[in-house]
């Protein structure tokens, strides 16, 4: 799933139910993180709901790699939309972007709540540390 | 007395819209919805009468004086206590950290204060601190597997620990259950146990008589009750009132103060430094006028009827469960559907134009009890409808087809 593909089907899904599908079916084509991977110290804060984030890097790539997963399955849509959109990026070009502007431009912040909203700030803002890190 | 059904309209936001969908509001759990009355009195205040109170001799200071102790006499009569033991608080939450406080000053390592599980965490934080400080134990009263409190159990803790203070809900914000607090407060009576009841869910719903329950302290907020927020108080029985420590200091409580020593009012004014939230008051003052024209019992009829309505439909639906005391509720639904989560339930609900509230409401240690991380809660006040209702199960009814 790439982000030019998941910007056309959001902007082609007319009425919120819609978009809501669609978000919940690309948080359905993201694998289940383990049970094992689940623990407290991969949580995002700030989030209302459960949020496991992993970032590290694929050496031979130099490409960041984004594991995330939710136990919401809308937020879950909203991290495949996040994955898809850092996919392929190095840790600089990751460290560049922030998705939090891609979900402005597609119209998502402002139909979720403070809190959620902020959720996807924290789990950007968590990205982008790690990225720099990396870099 | 006025017809129950009309009232609505004297609620402008019911009538709005929200995300192109007539607004469904069952969030009056959260915070009630304001009548016209209500909004013209605190309009009214701003643009006519504002003045600080206690203080000038100017004519609008003595009027806003006059209007601020009158709406002290209403909400007296309306729990049928006497003016002096009500304070104003900034509401609920302000009126349990004050009552922690003051209450806890007597108590030490023997000591014991017992809440339920149900409480909001505005019902538990400031006793945990007060044992904190104290090293006084918190016990906390059983609750039978169907998520309804366990009377019988309860009494015998109390009887086995004689705590020194009892502080309950009169109704859980989580889930609406009624509890039999009439009956603990008559154990508690033979042991010497103080009782709080925080009365921030019953205020509105149940009305109560305070002297017929006879507690020795009960809490509110205005905002849940029709009137606007950062304001409520509590009731204390005036010996035990009186008795109780400052809390917060400043002007206005004072009889006397030297750079030595500062002498206080008594009760009420000694809890009440400071410029108060007086259009707040005068707002909650008219929500309570607004109040005592509906007839207590032919609103809780309706309600209950509305509640019966809403419980019944929501029962059909399959997957659906339902927590809490479905018996003596004020008209709270607390309910997942099979295994989603709470929060898409909500989020898709409110592209309906549905308000309910997800997660723990509040009361994270009951959710742990219930073994659910949270649930969606659709709260009932007499300005719903069946229309209303309807409107709910349908939206959830999509919702459930967009998961499935
Ligand atoms: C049972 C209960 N107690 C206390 C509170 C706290 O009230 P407030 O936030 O108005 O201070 C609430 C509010 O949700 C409540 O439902």
């Amino acid at each position: 799933m790439n982000i030019e593909n998941i910007t056309k089907k959001l902007s082609e899904s007319h009425g919120w139910q819609a978009k809501y599908r669609e978000i919940m079916l690309f948080g359905k084509q993201l694998p289940e993180l383990p049970e094992a991977l689940k623990v407290g110290s991969a949580l995002v804060s700030g989030c209302d709901s459960k949020v496991w984030l992993y970032v590290d890097l694929d050496e031979s790539a130099q490409q960041l790699v984004l594991i995330a997963d939710s136990d919401t399955r809308i937020v879950k849509g909203l991290l495949a939309i996040i994955i898809a959109a850092y996919a392929g990026k190095t840790p600089e070009q990751a460290s560049q972007f922030s998705a939090y502007t891609l979900f402005e431009s597609l119209g998502l912040i402002s139909h979720l709540s403070p809190s959620r909203g902020n959720g996807i700030r924290a789990i950007v803002d968590q990205i982008q540390m790690q990225a720099n890190r990396l870099a | 007395m006025t017809d129950i059904h009309s009232l609505r309209d004297d609620f402008p936001i019911l009538d709005k819209s929200l995300n192109g969908q007539p607004l469904c509001y069952l969030d009056s759990a959260a915070t009630a919805q304001k009548p016209n009355k209500v909004i013209d009195v605190i309009k009214t205040f701003y643009q006519a009468e504002n003045s600080n109170v206690h203080r000038g001799l100017h004519t609008l200071s003595k009027n806003a004086t006059n209007r601020y102790e009158a709406a002290r006499e209403t909400i007296a009569k309306f729990l049928n206590v006497s003016a002096k033991e009500i304070v104003w608080t900034s509401g609920a939450t302000e009126s349990l950290n004050f009552l922690a406080h003051g209450l806890s000053q007597a108590l030490n390592e023997n000591s014991k204060i017992a809440i339920s599980p149900f409480e909001h965490h505005a019902n538990i934080v400031p006793w945990q601190e007060a044992c904190k400080r104290t090293g006084a134990q918190l016990l906390v009263l059983p609750m039978l597997e169907n998520g309804v409190l366990d009377e019988a159990g309860a009494i015998s803790l109390l009887q086995t620990h004689k705590p020194d203070i009892l502080s309950i809900g009169h109704v859980s914000n989580a889930l609406g259950n009624i509890h039999p607090i009439e009956s603990l407060i008559k154990a508690c009576k033979t042991l010497g146990t103080k009782t709080v009841i925080d009365g921030a869910q019953s205020f509105m719903h149940l009305r109560p008589d305070l002297v017929a329950l006879d507690c020795d302290f009960y809490v509110f907020s205005a905002h849940k009750a029709l009137g606007p927020t950062g304001v409520g108080g509590l009731y204390g029985r005036y010996n035990l009132l009186n008795t109780l420590p400052v809390y917060k200091t400043g002007g206005e409580m004072i009889q006397e103060v030297t750079f030595a020593h500062s002498t206080y009012r008594d009760a009420p004014g000694k809890f009440e430094p400071g410029t108060p939230n007086i259009s707040g008051v005068i707002g909650l003052a008219a929500a309570v006028d607004y109040l005592n024209n509906i007839s207590p019992s032919a609103l809780q009829r309706y309600e209950r009827a509305l509640y019966q309505s809403l419980l019944q439909q929501l029962n059909q639906i399959k997957g659906v469960t339902v927590y809490g005391d479905t018996q003596n509720n004020v008209g709270i639904v607390s309910f997942n559907y099979k295994n989603e989560h709470h929060y898409d339930l909500a989020t898709l609900l409110n592209t309906y134009g549905v308000a309910v509230r997800s997660g723990h409401h509040c009361a994270q240690p009951l959710m742990n009890m219930l073994n659910v991380n949270g649930t969606v809660r659709a709260s009932l006040a007499f300005y719903n409808n069946e229309a209303d209702v309807e409107h709910f199960i349908n939206a959830l009814k999509a919702t459930i087809e967009l998961l499935d």
